[in-house]
């Protein structure tokens, strides 16, 4: 095993340290905003989902959501500019670093800085009392596979992308349809059973699935099944990034 | 002093989409040497040097640095390499000093050994009060500087710069070549490609010339002008310099070369031409011996590349 990928990852820390107060608030705030308009403000129309507040339904949901969401955001825009703009990757690769050691760097940043943003709703959650005890911290493994599931896909779009405007047909045509699709919003039940078979064969679903039931005990269908299928997204979406960045950076 | 070349390219292919850019191209630099690559954009120069540091894949030769077997090893290679890149990628996110420190790291630097390396090499860079300064507040002539102390971070034997001063102004220019006559004099390998005849005449002991991927002569500066071109050149300026040239100077000059206004007269013995060009007041000339540019324009023609 080849450790140094980890400078890269110490790189991203040192940045990211530097503007860790307004990182930090818009980890808080952001989330805090949605959770308390959509959870009060809807909740107060849809009253219960599956026998609970829609607000704690919910955020078992968002903890996926803001957790995907971070780890996109870091892989596709920050990424994008460390690898295009700023020329950064190239220039690493200048001294005894390798592309994927620059690409694994990358892939475990951006799920550390997931995790951070699913901790950021689980203590809202806290806060708001809507979980209890320390069974819920449980959880964190399983935001750090859905960050490793979906840095490690942004990567591809990420390595395949001339320009920021790519990214707009990754939110719209994959993340957004499969936010509504996957049980984050409103239950996964509700849909039409084709629309479900869908669903479970997209991460997304399988994370939310394990999100709820280890946060907030419902029931799991398929935990090891969940578990596995995130970890396949997350290994082979970073393999294949790893690859397709080889080809456009020692072309 | 080792007789095992530092730098050993022997037969390299490189080809993209069926055309080649590099052509079974073979050279070797000695340790302690400053080896220049001389070509015109498109030559296959900066081709070259990426396969020498193992960032491309070549599609045939071989090549050893530092003894090393490339692109095989190359990531132990580039341990004992540092590299100024032709376009800067000095990390924007990092104040001078931390591009520094975060630098060395991608070599096992420990962060404090990094940091007690700093203050040298910016001195050594002009940089000495610019430590805390943000990357995009530098001047392009300090941060070129900036990126050759960041290549020395590891304190390597070999450098590689491609086209070091392109888009400098003068000065800065002759600061980059006093830093680079400095490391030579202190024994590091310098391996750099330009298209500045002038820098590659006063860094480089010896060079290549390179063309459509082919190395097409190498020498030491002085030997390439002695060799390969007549000393000494009058140019003529003026309306009706071409008309003038062919029919005057033609006949007894070695060779003419007239591009738009001006003509290049090469020969051994002005004499006659400058007696021939009493005779025509209303044209301007300038003598000179021979150079490096004109060896350069001579082995790559006039035409533009792009």
């Amino acid at each position: 095993m080849n450790w140094r990928f980890l400078y890269f990852v110490e790189r991203n820390f040192l940045v990211w340290r530097k503007l860790l107060i307004p990182s930090l608030v818009a980890n808080l705030a952001d989330p805090l905003i949605y959770l308390v308009g959509f959870g009060f403000g809807l909740g107060a129309l849809v009253g219960e989902v599956d026998g609970r507040p829609y607000i704690t339904f919910l955020a078992g949901g968002m903890l996926c959501y803001s957790t995907l969401n971070s780890a996109t955001a870091e892989a596709l825009y920050s990424g994008f500019s460390r690898l295009k703009v700023q020329r950064t990757w190239e220039g690493v690769l200048h001294a005894p670093m390798t592309v994927n050691d620059v690409v694994l760097g990358e892939w475990v940043w951006a799920a550390i800085k997931a995790v951070l943003s699913g901790s950021a709703i689980l203590l809202i959650m806290y806060g708001l009392r809507l979980v209890h005890g320390f069974t819920p911290l449980a959880v964190l493994p399983v935001l750090l596979l859905l960050g490793l599931c979906f840095a490690g896909v942004a990567l591809i779009m990420t390595t395949l992308a001339r320009s920021y405007e790519f990214f707009t047909y990754y939110f719209t045509l994959a993340l957004t349809p499969m936010s509504f699709l996957s049980g984050v919003f409103f239950p996964l039940h509700n849909l039409p059973p084709a629309l479900q078979t869908l669903a479970w064969c997209l991460p997304l679903a399988h994370g939310a699935s394990l999100a709820r039931g280890i946060a907030l005990g419902d029931p799991m269908p398929y935990p090891w099944l969940s578990a596995l299928v995130l970890a396949a997204y997350a290994i082979v979406g970073v393999a294949i990034a790893s690859r397709l960045a080889y080809r456009r950076l020692t072309k | 002093m080792s007789a095992t070349p530092v730098l050993d390219v022997q037969g390299l292919c490189k080809a993209y989409d069926g055309r080649p850019v590099v052509d079974n191209l073979s050279f070797s630099v000695n340790r302690g040497e400053c080896f220049g690559i001389l070509g015109p954009n498109g030559a296959g120069k900066t081709t070259t040097l990426r396969c020498c540091l193992g960032l491309t894949n070549p599609d045939g030769g071989t090549l050893r640095l530092g003894g090393l077997p490339v692109p095989e090893a190359a990531r132990l290679a580039r341990y004992r390499v540092g590299v100024v890149p032709q376009f800067d990628n000095l990390d924007p996110d990092f104040t001078v000093t931390e591009n520094l420190v975060m630098y060395a790291r991608y070599f096992d630097i420990p962060v404090r050994e990094a940091r007690a390396r700093v203050p040298a090499l910016l001195e050594f860079a002009g940089l000495a009060d610019r430590g805390a300064a943000r990357i995009d507040s530098l001047s392009g002539g300090m941060k070129r500087r900036l990126t050759l102390a960041r290549a020395l971070v590891n304190d390597p034997d070999i450098l590689f710069l491609d086209e070091p001063t392109t888009g400098l102004d003068p000065q800065a220019r002759h600061l980059i070549w006093d830093g680079l006559k400095r490391l030579v004099a202190g024994g590091k390998t310098v391996i750099l490609t330009t298209h500045f005849m002038d820098e590659a005449e006063r860094l480089c002991d010896r060079l290549c010339v390179m063309n459509s991927g082919a190395i097409i002569a190498e020498d030491t500066p002085r030997g390439l002008i002695d060799r390969l071109i007549e000393p000494v050149v009058v140019e003529i300026y003026g309306e009706g310099v071409r008309d003038w040239a062919e029919r005057h100077a033609r006949p007894i000059v070695e060779r003419l070369e007239v591009t738009g206004e001006t003509a290049f007269c090469y020969m051994h013995d002005p004499a006659l031409l400058l007696e021939q060009l009493g005779g025509a007041p209303e044209l301007r000339v300038l003598r000179r011996a021979a150079n490096l540019e004109d060896v350069f324009i001579k082995l790559t023609g006039r035409d533009i590349r792009d």
